[in-house]
């Protein structure tokens, strides 16, 4: 039971005023990103990471992990009200949500969407408890090889459980690299693709690609649909939501079904999107109201909500264990532990544990705050999504610009956030998966040094990558789902009749 | 990436196809993974005495950059029902160019005018154009976020943003 003292030593970190105080500026500032089409939780954390430079490292996370918390919760307020996904997980809580809002039960279904929410993060956060410790335990033994493998074991399972077409990942994937090499590299005091620019000797800082990808790439498409915002008016009262609490408990397997997907797929950087998705479709399949689906049914919200929260959480446990972020947001996570100075990995447990315990009892507190806040301000962000967006999206584009300056006080990366969210435009509507190129750009550096290192260790022999079991497993695991893709359509030509491996799998 | 928008303009006229987007954005990857080959070989993409040199790594990565463009750029041309139709409506792109373009804009005078002078001319420009909205609601809107960001970065985070001369005259 060591990590339970270490836990509720973590509660005494996290209980201090001062950093309530921050969990609660972090679940509002987080919901409201995540209402505001155009800013969501990896690029709103991009832009408030340079104001907490000069706070404490514990306390800094909590803010920043709250955002993102915050950030799940409101996804789920549009979704539902306005029929707009304010996070691309929660497309597929439109599905059953929006329909029940329509038909009047607007309160019901947002208590659903938190409350699912909250539970699939709850469940998450208690797995991280007690499996980071051994993950991080089990890692300490790790060597530059296996570190590597891990890596491609995460690039990999993009390509095999994303729901983008292989090449396109991979190209995401490695345009990522190709610009994480961009600059001085420090192992040989090369210039790498710099061209002769100054201004590019310190390379592509990936917050800039954050918040151009996802700021400036969403706002134009948003502006592609005109967007006029028609919503449903939704009161929620103590009465909706005991009445709805009451109802919830009959699909605790779809809520434990939907956490589980979530948990694996934020592990695996599978990420939220496509385990919502997977979630839903799984429900649909084994509920017995499965044909309903669509029309407004509840499970259709447990579903999406709870795999969705899950997987967001547990992407953390990648990014504190082992230094490998599970999804975009986690990976401006993990760059702003690399600015406050904390190496992430396996380390973190042994030298940080204040930071680290603190964090996870945060998570706890942070869900808590979280599901009380939005099922008491929920009105409110309503009416903000009636703002007009010819008022909003100039202020969120002044809110980029901003962020995109701030990171290292330069006028030409507020000028690459706009080229990035040209990329960013261009590839959301071509179905190139933005999330590999994210993490390429945060992990580039990392990947680069452990394949070095390997091939220093080894000689340049590539064999050091399955010289002993455990190495040989993770890559044999990395090429499995590098080539997922072909071997799930091969076994569904098998079993030609019984093809629930393409049901079950995202809609494409 | 500007050249190319150019030719996507011409071409939404006639409502560009998705196929066309697609082998222009195959071609651009392809393109940036050559360049990423030639930089790897140019600082040495071998073995040195002491171990990998400068390019070792991005020069795979150029190469598998190459090979999956040119998987995107095969398929767009000789197969896939899903390249066909239109990549953005004409009306559609002219929506997206009226907000990237005040934006460009709106970059370009933050080095002249500093940020907070540009945002309140942005956002008053934008609610003017997109929003029809009367002085009375464009002044106090576009007014205030600036002087709300002004507090929040210079005088409590103490984070200093682009000045200009307006804010040089007031001793800043």
């Amino acid at each position: 039971m060591e990590e339970f003292s270490n836990l509720m030593q973590g509660f005494s970190v996290a209980l201090t005023f001062h950093n309530l105080m921050f969990m609660f500026i972090g679940i509002l500032l987080g919901v409201l990103i995540g209402v505001l089409p155009g800013l969501g939780g990896a690029n709103g954390v991009a832009i408030l990471l340079p104001l907490t430079f000069t706070m404490s490292p514990t306390s800094a996370i909590i803010m920043l992990s709250c955002i993102y918390w915050g950030a799940l919760f409101g996804g789920a307020i549009t979704s539902i009200l306005f029929n707009i996904p304010g996070e691309p997980w929660s497309v597929a809580t439109t599905f059953d949500g929006h329909p029940m809002a329509k038909a009047g039960r607007a309160g019901e279904a947002l208590t659903t969407a938190f409350t699912s929410s909250f539970v699939g993060a709850l469940i998450a956060v208690i797995v991280i408890t007690f499996l980071a410790p051994l993950v991080a335990k089990f890692s300490l033994q790790f060597g530059p090889p296996e570190f590597f493998a891990v890596q491609l074991l995460t690039f990999c399972s993009f390509v095999g459980l994303g729901k983008g077409h292989p090449a396109k990942t991979i190209a995401a994937m490695m345009l990522g690299f190709a610009l994480a090499a961009v600059g001085l590299d420090t192992v040989t005091g090369m210039l790498r693709m710099t061209f002769g620019t100054g201004e590019l000797l310190r390379g592509f800082n990936f917050l800039i690609a954050v918040i151009g990808l996802f700021g400036i790439g969403e706002i134009l498409l948003t502006m592609e649909e005109g967007l006029a915002f028609k919503g449903v008016h939704a009161r929620i009262n103590p009465r909706v939501v005991l009445q709805t609490w009451a109802q919830l408990p009959k699909y605790w397997l779809t809520a434990i079904r939907g956490t589980l997907i979530g948990c694996w797929m934020g592990i695996t950087p599978g990420g939220a999107t496509p385990a919502s998705f997977m979630s839903y479709g799984i429900a649909k399949r084994f509920s017995k109201d499965g044909e309903k689906f669509g029309t407004g049914q509840m499970e259709g919200v447990v579903a999406p909500e709870t795999a969705a929260h899950a997987a967001g959480t547990s992407a953390l446990l990648p990014m504190l264990t082992l230094g490998i972020p599970g999804s975009p947001t986690a990976a401006v996570l993990l760059g702003g532990l690399l600015i406050w100075g904390l190496q992430p990995g396996p380390l973190l447990f042994v030298e940080q544990k204040d930071f680290v315990w603190g964090l996870i009892a945060s998570m706890y507190l942070g869900n808590i705050v979280g599901l009380i806040i939005v099922l008491t301000t929920v009105p409110w962000w309503a009416a903000i999504l009636r703002v007009p967006f010819s008022i909003i999206a100039p202020i969120i584009i002044v809110v980029c610009a901003i962020g995109a300056y701030t990171v290292n006080n330069a006028m030409l990366d507020v000028a690459l956030m706009l080229v990035f969210g040209i990329i960013g435009y261009l590839f959301k509507k071509l179905d190139y998966p933005l999330a590999p190129l994210v993490l390429a750009l945060v992990l580039g550096d990392m990947a680069e040094s452990s394949f070095r290192q390997s091939m220093l260790l080894s000689r340049g022999e590539v064999s050091i990558f399955w010289s002993n079991g455990l190495v040989g497993g993770i890559c044999g695991l990395a090429m499995l789902m590098l080539f997922w893709p072909v071997i799930s359509k091969l076994l569904a030509r098998l079993r030609r009749g019984n093809n629930d491996l393409d049901e079950a799998r995202p809609v494409e | 990436m500007s050249e190319d928008d150019h030719t996507d303009h011409e071409k939404h006229h006639h409502g560009v196809s998705t196929r066309a987007v697609e082998i222009g954005v195959a071609l651009f990857t392809f393109i940036l993974g050559v360049v990423v080959i030639m930089d790897s070989r140019r600082v040495g993409a071998g073995w040195a005495e002491d171990g990998p040199q400068a390019g070792y790594f991005p020069y795979y990565i150029g190469i598998i950059l190459c090979i999956a463009s040119a998987w995107t750029l095969w398929r767009a041309l000789f197969s896939g029902k899903s390249f066909a139709g239109v990549f953005v409506s004409h009306r559609k792109f002219r929506l997206v160019l009226s907000v990237f373009i005040p934006a460009m804009i709106y970059v370009t005078a933050t080095y002249f005018i500093g940020i907070y002078v540009a945002s309140a001319l942005f956002i008053g420009a934008f609610m003017y154009w997109h929003g029809r909205f009367s002085w009375t609601r464009i002044i106090p809107v576009s007014l205030s976020v600036p002087v709300a960001m002004f507090l929040l970065f210079e005088v409590w985070f103490l984070v200093p943003l682009p000045k200009g001369p307006l804010e040089t005259l007031i001793g800043y």
